[in-house]
């Protein structure tokens, strides 16, 4: 990771080069100290504690607590509700992005403000509105009961509260792009004749496809981790509605610290690997966009 | 406006889809949790959402988003300012984990961050020689949504900064000013507006964090409850109309902080010129 | 007429684009929209392509009302300003494009893009990608790219704006010998006054939204119909109530003109002049060499008046006294333009010659 990162920092151009050189040395050693110091307690020790924690009794215990059957069922759970979820947010986000930034209409304001609403709501009541739509007091219940559906407290439930968790990822990635991007080549080929089809695989996509991995990849990230709005729609049936990190507050609130430590150290694997990812992307579009720029 | 022709094609069926998924997904749920609203009286909101319990929660919540966000607004800010302007050993590492509080489970910084800062843990363990204890306080609290919305603030700095012409400081250089006067004269009103959105977003995530702030906050009753768990604990109690109610206020508060984000996003653009 | 406007308006909102145009053209010519920024000549240039709908008013083709037919079954070709070349795709691939959708087959595809690369002069560069190529290279390809499906109709949005001004001049007349070359009826817009002249078979000028005079270029420098116009096309200097000049006496009270810098001829100090009695004292105020002429500021009767100058004539410079005669003017009669002679020039000021 680090070795890749220093490719990244390489690569992107120092765009003060000149102009700061001047600055007092000592006020910037202090501020790079800071930032280290800062860096090092927030954001590493807490992923130093999990590695430490999950191994601390050594590789037997952590396949035992990984391989155990309720992490595998949790694990099998929370990659079913990631898969769902992201692939409708990126349908959904692909859809919503182009007919915000290639049309104008009435509307179009509050649809956005729609689509970002779940970034400014508490998880927790992004739970709650599920439990009060579809749960024992929902105005739909009887309707769910005749036809015997579970949402709530079963896995339809847990999918739903996650795609609402993470609506806002591909479309609200997509639509700057598509915007400042303009629309000349797409009416450039309708007037050559292309159905829709044929714009959107051979003219638009091209010009998405990073932003797109990119979106794709953190939606994924906050799909697997989401933790409020599960918790509340799982009604925590052990092997049956846990995800992962509901499986992780079980074991750590039943005090098997390492095996909740061991568990949580897949996601923190998960979510380096994702981080770094992210990075790779970014880097290759970078690089891309520059020698398109030309 | 109906007879309008579309030269794009496609209109129906992406806006078709879009506006199914978010009538499904989002207005759907809403417009059911303004049904439960309806259903109980005025009284009955406004006695379960200002019961003292949900009070303090309200006081430690808000007190707690506050403070984690003033403190990602100077941190974040310097981090921002280190990672444009110099290049050193571990620049990148830092750069790289910034996004790390977006990708990681907060479940798992939870219990990560409960485990290093007990009187136990690495970090709790020299602090609490001095009498400081982390875990299971409201500085506990104010930690985790340090971590969790560390990102907000640097990553709408970070653009900002890296696209202010240095020009201006070299003008400012020129004229003799100092490194502080170039910062709080030249700088910091550019990146004022960016900063303002990055703490009211920080502001905003940190009233309703959940994941990570359960573990470590202790859930006493009164002092580390934190308002999202009271609208669970109620849930847990079955009493979905004093949650409903808790929520609606959490809601309100939401949507005024957009609402000045907004606002201040709107205002910039104009002053920018855009 | 093979194209033709009739009374075609568009808004957008409140801001009315385009206020009840109309004109025709025929088969063959290379025609100009020309007019500033906000005068609508894109608006109608996007119209005609089908990329705008009119609110009113109709658009024929070869004497068929193409209103209603798709942007794509008007046999239009069209060049975007920024070329709006596919830049995932190559310079071939952006050729075949309109062939591919009209399910040609591949050879003669392959057949066809080769003639047009050839027809460019770009004959190499088919596996390029756009990034890859100059300004200029891009311009060609999107005009071979528009041409390919051989459209009934070619139309170029300020073909000429993204390109530096030395590629420009070349691609200019590039374009002007490819077009005439090809037969085939152009309208492109522009707004350099000098780029619809020197290109342009006819030029349409646009102001406001609305057409204000149609003509061959020649025409419209010499007879504008309008104050715009007047203004717009060729240098020109706006005197406000021209009554105070010489030989113009009889002008209605603040009435107003425009004067070209051919209109006015200047004496140096202790040059013979042909006729005293025509000429009126001037300063010049200053003096700017621009590479074949002089151009020369003075103050007549309190305003400033740009003219010209021939390097040939006796030296002047600023703050000389000159005499100076004004041969005629276009005067302004609310929203037309009325060439308007010396009334103490015996031979009159009707006849139009270009003499300094």
């Amino acid at each position: 990771m680090a070795i890749f990162n220093f490719q990244k920092a390489s690569l992107s151009p120092a765009p003060f080069a000149r102009g700061y050189r001047e600055e007092n040395p000592l006020i910037r050693r202090i501020l790079i100290a800071l930032s280290l110091i800062f860096t090092l307690l927030i954001l590493v020790m807490p992923l130093l504690v999990v590695i430490s924690q999950a191994f601390g009794t050594g590789w037997d215990n952590f396949w035992k607590a990984v391989t155990n059957i309720f992490t595998l069922k949790a694990l099998y759970l929370s990659l079913i509700t990631t898969f769902s979820a992201v692939t409708a947010n990126t349908v959904f986000g692909l859809a919503a992005a182009w007919a915000l930034s290639r049309y104008n209409f009435k509307g179009q304001g509050f649809l956005i403000t729609m689509i970002d609403l779940p970034f400014a709501i508490s998880p927790i009541i992004a739970g709650l509105i599920f439990i009060l739509t579809y749960g024992r007091l929902g105005w739909m219940n009887s309707f769910l009961q005749e036809h015997q559906i579970k949402i709530v407290f079963a896995t339809p439930g847990l999918i739903m509260a996650t795609i609402f968790v993470t609506i806002p990822f591909v479309a609200r990635e997509l639509i700057p792009v598509l915007v400042a991007r303009g629309s000349d080549e797409e009416q450039a080929a309708v007037l050559m004749g292309a159905g829709f089809l044929t714009i959107f695989w051979r003219v638009t996509l091209p010009h998405i496809k990073w932003a797109l991995i990119y979106s794709v990849i953190l939606c994924a990230a906050r799909a697997m981790g989401e933790f409020g709005a599960v918790s509340v729609v799982s009604g925590h049936l052990r092997g049956k509605t846990n995800t992962l990190p509901l499986h992780i507050e079980i074991l750590y609130n039943e005090h098997h610290y390492n095996d909740a430590f061991a568990v949580s150290a897949i996601l923190v694997i998960t979510s380096v690997v994702i981080l770094t990812a992210r990075s790779v992307v970014e880097h290759i579009s970078k690089r891309e966009e520059r020698s398109n720029v030309r | 406006m109906s007879r309008k022709k579309r030269v794009i094609p496609g209109f129906s069926l992406t806006l078709g889809i879009t506006m199914s998924y978010v009538g499904f997904f989002v207005m759907l749920p809403m417009i059911s949790m303004a049904l439960q609203t309806a259903n109980l009286s005025f009284k009955e909101i406004i006695d379960s959402a200002t019961d003292a319990r949900v009070l303090s929660s309200y006081k430690v919540s808000f007190g707690c988003s506050f403070l984690a966000a003033l403190i990602n607004s100077v941190f974040g800010t310097m981090l921002a300012w280190v990672i444009v302007r110099y290049r050193f050993l571990g620049r990148s590492l830092i750069d790289g984990l910034i996004e790390l509080p977006f990708a990681l489970p907060t479940a798992v910084a939870g219990i990560a961050l409960t485990f290093l800062t007990t009187n136990k843990g690495w970090i709790g363990q020299p602090l609490s020689r001095l009498g400081v204890s982390i875990a299971y306080t409201k500085l506990g609290i104010i930690v985790a949504l340090v971590f969790i919305t560390l990102p907000f603030v640097v990553r709408s700095i970070q653009p900002i900064l890296e696209d202010l012409s240095p020009d201006y400081e070299e003008a400012g250089r020129t004229l003799g000013a100092g490194s502080f006067t170039i910062f709080w004269k030249i700088i910091f009103p550019e990146i004022k507006p960016a900063l303002l959105t990055g703490f009211a977003l920080a502001f905003a995530r940190g009233l309703g964090e959940y994941g990570s702030v359960i573990f470590i906050a202790g859930n006493k009753p009164f002092q580390t409850e934190i308002a999202p768990l009271m609208i669970v604990t109620r849930l847990e109690e079955f009493l979905y109309g004093q949650a409903t109610a808790v929520a609606l206020f959490m809601l309100l508060a939401s949507f005024i902080i957009m609402f000045i984000v907004n606002r201040v996003q709107i205002r910039v653009a104009r002053l920018v010129g855009d | 007429m093979f194209v033709e406007l009739r009374d075609v308006s568009k808004a957008f909102g409140d801001f009315e684009a385009v206020k009840k145009v109309n004109f025709g053209l025929t088969k063959g010519t290379l025609a100009a929209l020309l007019g500033p920024s906000g005068s609508g000549k894109t608006t109608i240039l996007r119209m005609i392509a089908g990329l705008e709908t009119p609110d009113s008013g109709d658009i024929l083709l070869d004497n068929q009302s193409i209103k209603s037919l798709a942007p794509s079954r008007r046999g239009i070709g069209f060049v975007f300003q920024n070329y709006a070349l596919f830049r995932y795709m190559t310079v071939f691939e952006n050729i075949a494009f309109g062939l591919k959708t009209q399910k040609v087959p591949k050879a003669n595809i392959k057949e066809r893009v080769g003639e047009l690369l050839e027809l460019i002069g770009l004959a190499d560069l088919g596996r390029r990608y756009p990034a890859q190529l100059s300004g200029g290279q891009k311009q060609r390809v999107a005009f071979a790219r528009a041409l390919a499906p051989r459209p009934r109709i070619l139309l170029l949005d300020e073909p000429f704006a993204a390109i530096d001004a030395k590629v420009r001049r070349e691609l200019r007349s590039w374009l002007r010998n490819m077009i005439s070359h090809l037969k085939i009826t152009s309208i492109f817009v522009t707004h350099d006054q000098s780029e619809a002249i020197e290109v342009a078979d006819r030029v349409i000028i646009t102001n406001h939204g609305q057409v204000e005079q149609t003509g061959a270029p020649i025409e419209l420098y010499r007879s504008p119909a309008t104050p715009f116009v007047a203004h717009f096309i060729g240098e020109s200097t706006v005197v406000n109530n021209y009554g105070s000049l010489k030989g113009f006496e009889t002008a209605p009270e603040g009435a107003s003109c425009a004067i070209r810098p051919e209109f006015v001829k200047i004496y140096a100090p202790g040059e013979t002049v042909q006729f005293e009695n025509t000429v009126q004292e001037a300063l010049v105020d200053s003096l700017a060499f621009r590479g074949d002429v002089l151009e020369v500021t003075i103050i007549l009767n309190g305003f400033a008046l740009t003219t010209t100058y021939s390097l040939e004539r006796p030296a002047l410079s600023v703050g000389d006294r000159v005499k100076v005669l004004i041969y005629r003017i276009y005067a302004f009669d609310q929203d037309r333009a009325v060439l308007v002679g010396n009334r103490l020039l015996t031979n009159g000021g009707s006849g139009y010659n270009f003499q300094i």
